[in-house]
């Protein structure tokens, strides 16, 4: 049976990771390819690495370290950040990503998902929504610019249509749940689940073991993605595959 | 394990060097090529691939690429797409393939009563069993592998590993010098790790 997936985020600035509180305040934890390898020994399935300032600063570093990473790392990783273009894709192909993830620029051009996939696979894109729920109904808006900026899109419709373009896989951050440790949004990702054919990956909301149980039985997540919990020892990943294992859940 | 000459068959497909990557990290080095006299002299051949099977095998095909391999006689290595190649015929673009091996590959179709919420493609990590291959050794059997693919190849002959997801299914195959797995053994960790290690001692 196919395992539920971990995934560490390491959030990336300037070549080191760094974990948003709320995406706004940051703090500086260390260095990207060591702790990817920790990660990685210990057991993660997958990693993500998200390069949170390219948007607005240079991009070569981070390609080179998408490099190393790749270099140095034999678990499959996913990067993300800033990428806007074919040519931002291919750079990150070429250096050795084996998924790349796209948010913004997505929302903004989604013929953008139909390109990637094309031109790379659809194993090669994710992508990535960052969602707020509505204060009145049950749908979630879409935001872009790390949940600063709210668009007109709608998380089921949006997700559905990422699919249909092309992409591999969705990962559905909750803006609500995220940074604040109760959970992930289980309903909404259980619908997103049902509703698509493609993997959803939780992402917003871990702060203890149960709550990724949770997200994989009530949420029925493919895999789940967490950070903070993670980087601060809060949660080890061999002690919630042991967790999880107690829990009936299939994991590596 | 002596110092071999690998090769790496460089074609129109994605992320051929984290193979060489995962080779680097056991201490070996391959060459990157597409250049007949070198793939035909190597010890070892390595046919990875990420992409598309119609669009591929017409690149093969043209750049005589898929006589070449058909024609190898040390032992070669196909990976995902690369195993896909090397079945008679692909469902994806519906077309022939190189028959090395005697299986069509087909796409994945999802269970009427979908309960267990699978989806297509099978992508993350899944286990290997029934082992028949010297690629694979004792300590490998039920051992989890990484998978991205939407297209399988059923049990037959050649089948040198099980895995189960939506049916069983063949998840490496191999016959005579040719040997190849749909997961990829470049990503998968130690277990990953010894399967190359193994491919290379043959």
């Amino acid at each position: 049976m196919l395992a539920k997936r971990i995934i560490p985020c390491l959030d990336i600035k300037d070549g080191m990771t760094v974990k948003g509180v709320k995406f706004v305040e940051l703090k500086t934890v260390g260095d990207p390819v060591e702790l990817a390898s920790a990660y990685a020994d210990q057991g993660a399935d997958e990693l993500v690495f998200l390069d949170i300032t390219a948007s607005h600063e240079g991009r070569k570093t981070f390609v080179e370290l998408v490099h190393r990473i790749a270099r140095h790392i034999n678990i499959p990783f996913t990067v993300g950040g800033g990428i806007s273009e074919l040519k931002d894709a291919e750079a990150l192909l070429n250096a050795g990503a084996d998924k790349i993830s796209i948010n913004s620029s997505a929302v903004r051009n989604p013929h953008l998902i139909d390109e990637m996939a094309k031109n790379f696979g659809s194993q090669f894109v994710v992508v990535a929504i960052d969602a707020k729920k509505e204060m009145d109904g049950n749908d979630w808006a879409v935001t872009v610019n790390g949940g600063r900026i709210f668009t007109e899109k709608r998380l089921f419709s949006w997700a559905k249509e990422a699919e249909e373009r092309g992409a591999g896989e969705i990962l559905f951050t909750s803006m609500d749940h995220d940074g604040v440790k109760q959970g992930f949004a289980n309903d909404a990702l259980a619908e997103l689940s049902q509703s698509l054919s493609i993997p959803i990956i939780a992402s917003g909301g871990a702060g203890n073991m149960a709550h990724f149980k949770d997200a994989f039985v009530l949420g029925k997540a493919d895999a789940a993605l967490a950070a903070s919990v993670f980087h601060y020892n809060e949660i080890s990943v061999p002690d919630l595959k042991h967790y999880l294992r107690s829990e009936g859940i299939v994991v590596r | 394990m002596a110092k071999q000459n690998i090769v790496i068959i460089k074609y129109n497909a994605g992320n051929i060097r984290s193979v060489n990557n995962a080779l680097l990290r056991v201490g070996y080095d391959a060459e990157i090529t597409a250049d007949p006299e070198k793939i035909r002299s190597a010890d070892k051949v390595i046919f990875p691939g990420v992409g598309e099977a119609s669009t591929t095998m017409r690149y093969l095909n043209d750049s005589g690429l898929a006589d070449i391999i058909v024609s190898l006689k040390q032992p070669v290595l196909g990976i995902c797409l690369g195993m896909q190649l090397m079945g008679s015929f692909s469902e994806e673009g519906g077309v022939k393939c190189l028959g090395v091996f005697n299986e069509e590959v087909r796409k994945f179709k999802l269970p009427d009563t979908n309960s267990d919420n699978l989806k297509i493609p099978h992508m993350g990590w899944n286990r290997i069993f029934d082992l028949k291959s010297d690629l694979f050794d004792a300590s490998l059997e039920g051992q989890y592998v990484y998978f991205v693919h939407s297209y399988y190849v059923a049990h037959g002959v050649d089948t040198a590993a099980t895995t189960d997801y939506i049916l069983n299914y063949s998840s490496a195959l191999q016959k005579d010098n040719f040997f190849a797995t749909q997961f990829h053994p470049e990503k998968s960790g130690p277990v990953g790790q010894r399967i190359l290690e193994n491919f290379l001692k043959l």
